[in-house]
């Protein structure tokens, strides 16, 4: 097994085990502050939109807003996930309609 | 991994409850398997040998850190940039956690540690959202988790398996499984107009970021401004 896969395998567990765990076992003697909380409550949403917008808009490392099949994708896969909340629905829509916009 | 008697009322019995956590995992699966092979596929594109892509799905679990992880490996970028992004990404994790407490804080800390390792955006919003109407147990829970984290490695390794003769995923559509989740979840995020305005702010800082210098920290970076804003604003935007 190489290496360096393998710390980056095992490090990102414990970095995201970490975040899982802790409020879980130790929250309901500790209090983390309120701001911080409320600062928290944004990292979401915040984060999903920092990783989509670049895969969207800059899929080749440049601004591209025409002809760009995964601005294209987004549309239909927006409205399915908006409409039907549905996880499933919303990926095999974004995978048909990228087949559809490739070719 | 045995479930916590104080938590099963005595008339209650293990099974139905693991098969109800089970039967509840169903649209998470449907949801697992695409993106699961699709990570698969993925990894094996970006250098992952076969152990080390499924090792990576039982150990991590976390999908858009695995496509990040692997991703960020492909275009070699250096580990500690790798390993601190994906932290960052997983972060949202603690807010979960924290939401689970009023509900689990009877079982023991040992159970609840075990419990966290199996937390995701999915499994979390399908529990949560159970135990509005019904008491929090752990065998329907450790059920829930545990089913959809083996159709979660089951996927994985399918897509590995698969990866050496499909070729080029993009054929497949794949290249957009992981936009299309993020999509889904970033939709099932945006609930008040606070939050909108801060999801736009980290799509534009993250862009504007991206394009001037090249790297991965522009997740970090805008997702750290646009909370902060997110909070400094808050006198403004709280009357939306």
């Amino acid at each position: 097994m190489d290496r360096q896969i393998l710390i980056i395998i095992l490090s990102t567990a414990v970095v995201t085990y970490l975040p899982r765990m802790l409020p879980l076992v130790i929250l309901s003697r500790m209090r983390l502050p309120e701001v911080f909380l409320r600062w928290l409550g944004y990292v979401p949403a915040a984060v999903l939109a920092a990783l989509l917008a670049p895969g969207l808009l800059l899929p080749e490392g440049k601004i591209s807003l025409t002809g760009n099949p995964y601005l294209l994708a987004a549309v239909p896969t927006w409205i399915v996930a908006l409409k039907t909340r549905s996880m499933a629905l919303t990926i095999l829509t974004g995978m048909v309609a990228m087949i559809l916009c490739q070719h | 991994m045995q479930p916590q008697d104080e938590i099963v009322p005595r008339n209650v019995t293990v099974a139905p409850l693991m098969w109800q956590g089970v039967r509840a995992a169903l649209p998470i699966v449907l949801g697992y398997l695409p993106l699961g092979f699709a990570y698969g596929v993925l990894a094996r594109e970006a250098g992952f040998n076969l152990v080390e892509t499924v090792l990576m799905s039982v150990l991590l679990y976390a999908g858009s850190g695995q496509f990040i992880a692997v991703s960020m490996f492909s275009s070699g970028v250096a580990a500690a940039a790798i390993i601190f992004t994906v932290f960052l990404v997983n972060l949202r994790h603690l807010l979960f956690s924290a939401s689970l407490v009023p509900y689990l804080r009877r079982s023991r800390p040992g159970a609840l540690a075990l419990l966290a390792a199996e937390i995701t955006d999915e499994t979390f919003a399908v529990a949560i959202n159970h135990y509005r109407d019904h008491e929090a147990q752990l065998p329907y829970h450790f059920a829930l988790n545990l089913a959809a984290h083996s159709s979660w490695v089951l996927a994985s390794l399918l897509g590995a398996l698969a990866g050496n003769f499909m070729g080029d995923p993009a054929r497949f559509g794949f290249n957009f499984a992981l936009p299309a989740m993020f999509i889904i979840l970033l939709v099932m995020q945006l609930k008040d107009k606070k939050t909108l305005i801060v999801a736009t702010f980290a799509a534009l800082f993250s862009v504007v970021i991206a394009l001037l210098w090249p790297g991965s920290w522009n997740i970090i970076l805008a997702t750290i401004i646009a909370a902060t804003l997110g909070v400094i604003l808050e006198p403004w935007t709280g009357k939306f």
